[in-house]
């Protein structure tokens, strides 16, 4: 017993500030490449070299263009390595947890020239450009009471619908005294039937289908999903298959995606509080990036 | 306890197995593999003859050459401790007689591989002591996706009918609990069944696959580079090790050497790979028996080991780092510097982990004696990795078939008896500190150098097995390579797969509420199981 005191005092204080305070986090760390849409002459060799096809290039007779999908990125940096112009860079960036799915799609077109390289940038579209201004205000309000009756104390379970396991030793990871997630209100529940939340992972693999729309079912009213890395979202490197769905909102509806293969713990972090309507409260300023969109 | 590394000698020598196995090909292609083949009927005879002089049958798979005008084949991969090399015997079967002599009943270790065979190939296992369904749930339709013939994106009709036929219970005050898919923790899925009297356990009935993707379907007709992808996400907490089996297989198919730097580095980071599973695997169970304090330091530890790997690779979980070749990115000499500075800090509060850990009575109380694995059951159903170790099972990748720089450094494997909880957490805590030290010799003969070659195509055809002592136990990659830089096929053997009927025979006598600290000395991985 006495080892164990000994110890607690010498441990003291072991958990982060996020979102209250910057992520501590290495220079190392691989997160969102970031693209410079503007300069970019050639897609083709960061397109070719991704190895889940979140980066695609379709040429038509004398258009390019070409998309983005960050719910399909694993983070491996290959994009970068293979374009080699500097349009292509690495980020530490990783509070990409969108509402929208489409918010996570980037489509850039350009004029092609004849030797296959692009022109100066025609257009560029995300979802949230796209926005259909007359649903704001009702967007709006549903956050709005989405934030009232769950924004304070918040009960998840978590499903694994077919992961690898990477994404729920992450999630796993928020229970840790280094992120403590009940300082935030936030608790895991061992039955569905507790939860306001399901927090689930993908690809949602035919033999789990069955399984996520029963849990689905039997989680009470309101309920938000969040689904959970580049398979919870989209199938990620899996993809659709004979045995797998694809990403969770293939079987119910899904509020918010968190991208990340896997989502590090404070990504999840940061999605599980968007989907709260927590986000807008934070206590510092946080530099603005391209991938960040208008609330 | 613990054993020294043995010197490697040879055990299949070609003139004797030849002389007492009917082979109708042996050729030793490197000092790693041997590849032989007989005839379908004699694989009954060579596999007990094989058993008979102590090797162990590590892992059965089929592969469809129909497209190749071939047939079907199956392959044994045979392991001896005293010889360096893995014996991969294969039998043709012919397309229209679809059948091979099953082993299981003499060698229950190989008995969900071959009903996996069964299933995915439509292969009949002829003879097999319970040849259920067991890689498809008993709700799907009549397909055999592994066959060249079925497209991987078909779509299948919704499923009818019972997902599971279970053996009845019987008997007076006798009740079944089921269990998952979706379980109570965060962790994976699959369906327990317990048949109890009370509390004691009866019989457990165990039901995986929930989270199969497909993935061996997947890794046919990838290319190459973006397959190493695919196989570090076989499973989330051994990316690195499946991703550097694989890599080894494709490095052995191109017959290229990778850098010696590459070989230390891969060491470096198979060996975090296992520090922080070990370590948050040592908190979970003793959290299981109620000890929270103790789960408490270790998750800050696993996390400051996290952090290390973040530092030298970019990923938490190592994702991205390996390729064949070598490794992506080189460190800096302030990386590696800083990871010699963590690990003095890790040792440290290692050991003021374990001193806690120790000095609770009543947590070593509930872990001694509980789930218990005999080490006769563990060497007749192939148990591998911490789990044998812990059941006298004394096999590990890393001394018996050396790779990456393994070679270089001299290490204990501890090996226990007594087949418990409380062991499967000592094999832990002991290879925690051998992990340090293979870390320590890395680091410091980590000279500069290239840390990657250029792979060459590898020539069509060519078949290579890659393996590596993951920390649950025994990876093996087996590869064919196809035309235009793609796959043909890709055989992954997780360790989990040898090891989840051990969790059967461990849980039996034991009360239902233990159930969860002896699932969880095993931590096996669900889908590294069902891929």
């Amino acid at each position: 017993m006495f080892h164990i005191f000994k110890k607690a005092a010498q441990t003291g204080l072991v958990t982060i500030g996020y979102p209250n305070a910057p992520a501590p986090i290495s220079e190392h760390f691989r997160g969102a490449p970031s693209f410079e849409f503007a300069g970019w002459k050639d897609a083709r060799p960061a397109a070719e070299a991704c190895p889940t096809g979140a980066i695609t290039v379709e040429d038509s007779e004398n258009l390019r263009r070409v998309t983005i999908d960050y719910g399909l990125c694993i983070y491996c940096g290959q994009c970068a390595e293979a374009d080699g112009s500097g349009a292509v860079k690495i980020t530490r960036e990783f509070e990409l947890a969108a509402r929208d799915r489409s918010d996570l799609i980037f489509t850039a077109e350009y004029p092609l020239e004849a030797d296959g390289c692009q022109s100066a940038l025609a257009g560029l579209r995300t979802g949230s450009l796209e926005r259909d201004d007359s649903i704001e205000p009702l967007k709006r309000a549903v956050r709005q009471k989405i934030h009232d009756l769950l924004g304070h104390s918040l009960a998840i379970r978590e499903v694994d619908a077919g992961s690898c396991n990477g994404c729920e030793i992450e999630i796993g990871a928020l229970t840790s005294p280094v992120y403590d997630l009940e300082r935030l209100g936030i608790h895991f529940v061992a039955s569905p039937r507790h939860a306001d939340m399901l927090l689930v992972t993908g690809p949602v693999t035919r033999n789990m289908e069955i399984a996520l729309l029963k849990t689905y079912r039997a989680t009470p009213e309101p309920k938000i999903v969040v689904a959970v890395g580049a398979c919870g979202i989209s199938g990620g490197i899996y993809g659709r298959n004979y045995a797998t769905v694809g990403g969770v909102d293939a079987v119910i509806p899904v509020d918010v995606f968190i991208p990340g293969c896997p989502p590090r713990p404070h990504a999840l972090l940061h999605g599980i509080l968007l989907a709260l309507g927590r986000m807008e409260q934070r206590a510092y300023a946080v530099r603005s990036s391209h991938l960040e969109r208008k609330q | 306890m613990s054993q020294p590394a043995q010197s490697i000698g040879r055990k299949f020598d070609e003139p004797r197995m030849r002389r007492e196995i009917a082979f109708k090909d042996w050729c030793e292609v490197s000092d790693a593999e041997i590849h032989a083949e007989v005839a379908a009927a004699e694989i009954r005879q060579m596999a007990a003859r094989l058993v008979d002089d102590g090797c162990r049958l590590a892992s059965v798979f089929a592969e469809d050459r129909t497209t190749a005008g071939s047939g079907f084949f199956v392959y044994y991969v045979f392991e001896h401790g005293q010889d360096r090399r893995y014996l991969v015997v294969r039998a043709a079967v012919p397309a229209d007689c679809p059948e091979f002599p099953s082993v299981a009943a003499e060698i229950p270790a190989v008995n969900w591989q071959e009903r996996e065979i069964q299933d995915w190939y439509g292969l009949v296992a002829e003879g097999h002591p319970n040849p259920r369904r067991v890689a498809l749930h008993d709700n799907w339709p009549h397909i055999h996706p592994l066959r060249k013939d079925f497209p991987i994106d078909t779509v299948l009709a919704p499923f009818e009918g019972e997902q599971h036929v279970y053996r009845p219970t019987l008997g007076e005050g006798v009740f079944q609990i089921p269990v998952g898919p979706v379980h109570a923790g965060i962790i994976e899925p699959g369906h327990f069944n317990f048949a109890v009297a009370g509390e004691p356990i009866l019989y457990l009935q165990l039901r995986m696959f929930y989270t199969h993707k497909g993935i061996e379907k997947r890794f046919e007709q990838m290319p190459v580079n973006r397959a190493v992808y695919l196989a570090e996400s076989i499973s989330g907490d051994s990316g690195f090790s499946h991703g550097t089996a694989f890599c080894q297989a494709i490095e052995s198919a191109a017959g290229i050497e990778i850098p010696v730097r590459a070989k230390r580095m891969r060491t470096i980071l198979l060996e975090l790979e296992r520090l922080y599973n070990h370590v948050g695997d040592i908190g979970a169970i003793v959290n299981d028996v109620g000890f929270g304090v103790g789960n408490a330091q270790a998750s800050r530890l696993r996390e400051l080991v996290l952090a290390m790997n973040e530092d030298l690779c970019g990923s938490r979980l190592l994702r991205g780092v390996v390729c064949p070749g070598g490794v992506r990115r080189d460190w800096q000499p302030q990386q590696v510097h800083s990871c010699g500075e963590a690990l003095t800090r890790f040792e440290r509060e290692f050991t003021d982990l374990m001193r806690i850990v120790d000095s609770s009575n009543s947590t070593r109380d509930r872990l001694d004696h509980t789930g218990i694995l005999h080490p006769g059951k563990a060497r007749d159903l192939g148990i591998v990795g911490v789990a044998g170790r812990a059941s006298g099972v004394n096999l590990d990748v890393r001394r018996d078939h050396p790779y990456a720089a393994y070679d270089e450094v001299s290490f204990e494997v501890p090996v226990y008896q007594e087949g418990d909880v409380l062991r499967r957490m000592r094999v832990r805590v002991d290879e925690v500190w051998q992990s340090l030290k293979i870390i320590r010799a890395m680091v410091a003969t980590l000279a500069p150098g290239a840390c990657s070659v250029p792979v060459p195509a590898l020539p069509p055809d060519s078949v290579a097995l890659g393996a590596v002592e993951g920390w649950r136990g025994e990876i093996l990659h087996w590869i064919r390579a196809g035309a235009h830089g793609r796959l043909e096929r890709c055989k992954i053997k997780d360790p989990s797969l040898n090891n989840w009927p051990a969790l059967v025979e461990a849980v039996q006598g034991n009360i239902v509420p233990d159930f969860p600290v002896i699932n969880k000395s095993f931590n096996l991985s669900y889908s590294g199981t069902d891929r």
